[in-house]
């Protein structure tokens, strides 16, 4: 007897978000990224639709960062100071097709820079590419609030995800957010019913569905990955399944989360074992993008320039069934 | 099967002499796996039959290599690991090829044998090497085998089409049985000759349809100790292969399929390995052979590994006790944290990037995270002072500060009560900032 292959098919399919603008929608990007829009689980062409294949981040940086591995400098030094540069290097020569800018130079304890510098950084930003924008904040609050809301204003109608909310601090930014037509990364600490709450409150207070991109916070390999895969997977099955507040694409940052891994930076002599810090660099972001994104991470943020190249062509590799890129 | 269906190939009779009043009780209690069929006199043949091949779990467990490092694959049930938990973690095997000289494979063998890596608690490695006879000679084959056993006690895989090769190779090494791996050839002569002592095989198809019909007839043997090996064009094609065994095996009951998973990674960049066998660990594979071996390559794969095969439903954790940091002195900063694996690797890593030794005391908050310890009343002034006095901390630095997590800092007064001599200083919230924090610290 024939064996039939068993498939499964879902009550519910992912939003689709979509993050920038061209000049048709009132902005000054050149391209706009849509994410979500799964009617199955990560890849699975073979059972459903999925017409939006992951997308890849990049991020630069207002001041440059104070724990950033040298690994990461061979690719960066020259331009770590110079975030419209950076940006275009890494959309045209790493492929990045969204740029993140983190702006932890305003943080109170980073640098204290103020709102109305951390707004000509992205507007610096704005015209060295044209892609779309994710605008990073930190989790001092006041101050974090103080710069969305300049920078929400000052980037009115590019459509940008504005970078994060989360439990205790969502109402100001998402205000702004909602003024200014930006979309938003609602973050929570690796738990479902967190997750979905913060969704229920955004939206109860009229935040459109479809502009919340999630973030249930990535731990790297080794610090706690299969927290985040779990509860990514579980958010995923229970969307697929019909739960109307988890039926947001999701964001992961392993770019951010690998360059602080010992793993990944500490030097060959500190840990003969561990081999070489040039390939761990890129081998620690490759396993944790590529574990993340099966567990259903629709963008990703990523900094080293190989493991972008690799997960590129993983994505091409896994979609090759469904959409045509 | 459901307590009904079970009912229906009972003799609903109500006789009792089982020791439950009616046929409906005993079904169900045979649902529940309280009770064995043996336990009615009168069951018939088909439901013997039915409920005996019910009972086998949806995929076979297989014991593989010998002594202390022998290790098992398969056993599965679930598609998702938070479902309950994967039951074994992906055995990971690194490729040897004949064509390469017996010194090198003798000296590759070596290096992968002292490769072993302390990871919380655990020693972390890889499982066993593939003997794959690339070269087509019998000759260069056996040398290979040789080598490979004379360097190492894992298990090993013979990679080899040539049954009457792979004979004496068997012979060669010993009684330790190796997983044989024919590849693209008829099958049959393999299975004759694994009949008899059960060693493991991996069985290769190019399509779904086709392991469909060689897997049963080679289970019509009675052959229960096998591997399958669905070749793939592609990652696409792979994860839809693995996921379709799988989910046959798990949810459809499908017998046919319920066995590990193996996949023969191509040679190629170490990057294309990685991500790969990322794929192959996350989605099903349960004995991953690795073309190349590199440090870099295995330190990620292993950790990863113990990532995503740890027990969702058991938290791990470290012994309770005071744990030196580096090198510390008597006058050396002390802290505090919780037992969770997780949080104390972290905390320790942090207070050694900071390029601090220091005492680090790590109470039994069963094994939960800081803040969920705080939460569950397990990670308290009073059971650190407690804890604190058992140890006789005080006997064993001179140091009179101690330093909490930022996140419970509403407990640092009750904490200077429970501990009288000591002063309780406030630290991050976040173990990443114990060097800013510590910069300014030690400074004072």
């Amino acid at each position: 007897m024939q064996f039939e292959i068993p498939k499964e098919t879902w009550a519910s399919s992912i939003r689709t978000v979509t993050i920038g603008a061209t000049s048709n929608e009132g902005g000054t990007r050149t391209s706009r990224v849509t994410i979500g829009g799964a009617a199955a689980i990560q890849f699975h062409y073979f059972e459903g639709k999925l017409p939006h294949p992951p997308v890849i981040a990049m991020e630069v940086f207002d001041s440059p960062p104070s724990r950033y591995p040298a690994t990461l400098l061979e690719y960066y030094g020259d331009v770590i100071d110079k975030p419209g540069e950076m940006a275009r290097r890494c959309v045209e020569k790493y492929g990045a097709q969204m740029i993140s800018v983190r702006l932890d130079g305003t943080h109170p304890d980073k640098g204290d820079r103020s709102a109305e510098r951390a707004v000509a950084v992205v507007q610096e930003v704005l015209r060295s590419v044209g892609v779309p924008l994710i605008i990073t904040g930190h989790a001092n609050f006041n101050k974090v609030n103080e710069v969305m809301r300049k920078v929400a204003e000052a980037t009115a109608g590019e459509n940008c995800l504005i970078n994060w909310v989360e439990k205790d601090n969502y109402r100001t930014i998402a205000a702004v957010c909602l003024a200014h037509g930006h979309c938003v990364v609602a973050q929570s600490p690796i738990d479902v019913n967190i997750a979905k709450q913060l969704n229920i409150q955004l939206t109860g207070m009229d935040f459109p569905a479809d502009k919340i991109v999630m973030d249930p916070l990535s731990s790297p390999v080794g610090y706690g990955l299969e927290y985040t895969y779990s509860i990514m997977e579980r958010i995923r099955l229970d969307g697929l399944a019909g739960d109307d507040m988890l039926r947001m694409p999701m964001m992961i940052t392993p770019g951010y989360e690998c360059s602080r891994c010992k793993e990944a930076v500490a030097p060959e002599q500190d840990n003969p074992l561990w081999g070489s810090e040039k390939l761990r660099s890129a081998y620690w972001e490759i396993a944790t993008a590529m574990s993340l994104m099966l567990a259903g991470a629709e963008l990703l943020v990523m900094y080293h320039p190989l493991a972008v190249k690799v997960i590129q062509r993983k994505i091409q590799e896994l979609s090759k069934a469904g959409v045509s890129i | 099967m459901t307590g009904l269906e079970i009912y229906k190939l009972l003799p609903r009779t109500n006789c009792g002499d089982c020791g439950v009043p009616t046929c409906l009780a005993f079904a169900m209690k045979l649902a529940q796996k309280r009770a064995e069929l043996s336990e009615c006199p009168h069951a018939s043949e088909e439901a013997k039959t039915v409920l005996g091949a019910a009972s086998e779990p949806p995929m076979q467990t297989l014991k593989i290599g010998f002594g202390a490092n022998a290790f098992e694959i398969g056993g599965e049930t679930e598609m998702f690991r938070h479902e309950k938990t994967f039951y074994h973690q992906t055995a990971i095997a690194v490729q040897l090829r004949d064509t390469d000289d017996p010194k090198v494979i003798g000296s590759k063998v070596r290096e992968v044998e002292e490769y072993v890596l302390e990871r919380v608690g655990e020693r972390l490695q890889v499982d066993a090497l593939c003997v794959s006879n690339v070269s087509g000679s019998r000759e260069r084959f056996l040398k290979a085998v040789e080598a490979a056993a004379a360097n190492t006690s894992k298990a090993l895989i013979l990679d080899c089409s040539d049954v009457e090769t792979v004979k004496v190779a068997r012979g060669i090494l010993n009684g330790k049985k190796p997983i044989i791996h024919p590849g693209k050839t008829g099958i049959d002569p393999f299975v004759e000759m694994v009949v008899e002592d059960g060693a493991g095989l991996v069985v290769s198809s190019e399509s779904v349809q086709d392991m469909a019909v060689t897997v049963e007839n080679i289970t019509k043997r009675g052959l229960k100790n096998l591997v399958l090996n669905l070749n793939s064009d592609g990652a696409s094609d792979r994860l839809q292969n693995s996921t379709t065994l799988r989910r046959a095996a798990v949810r459809k009951g499908f017998k046919t399929f319920g066995f590990p998973q193996a996949w023969f990674l191509d040679s190629g960049d170490d990057v294309e390995i990685l991500a790969d066998a990322v794929l192959g660990m996350c989605k099903y594979t349960s004995l991953l052979i690795i073309p190349s071996f590199s440090k870099e390559l295995m330190l990620t794969l292993l950790t990863l590994r113990q990532n995503i095969f740890t027990d969702p439903q058991k938290p791990i954790q470290v012994d309770p006790k005071l744990y030196a940091v580096g090198e510390p002195k008597p006058d050396s900063p002390v802290f505090v944290t919780t037992n969770f694996s997780l949080t104390y690797f972290i905390v320790s890593g942090e207070i050694e990037n900071a390029g601090t030794s220091g005492w680090l005391l790590v109470p039994d908050c069963e094994g939960m995270s800081v803040l969920t310890a705080w939460a569950a009343g397990k990670f308290s002034a009073d059971k650190i002072g407690k804890f604190a006095k058992e140890i006789g901390l005080e006997e064993r630095v001179k140091t009179r500060d101690i330093i909490l997590p930022g996140y419970v800092a509403s407990i640092s007064g009750d904490l200077e009560e429970a501990m009288p001599n000591w002063k309780v200083i406030v630290g991050p919230q976040e173990a990443a900032d114990l060097d800013p924090f510590l910069k300014h610290y030690l400074k004072r």
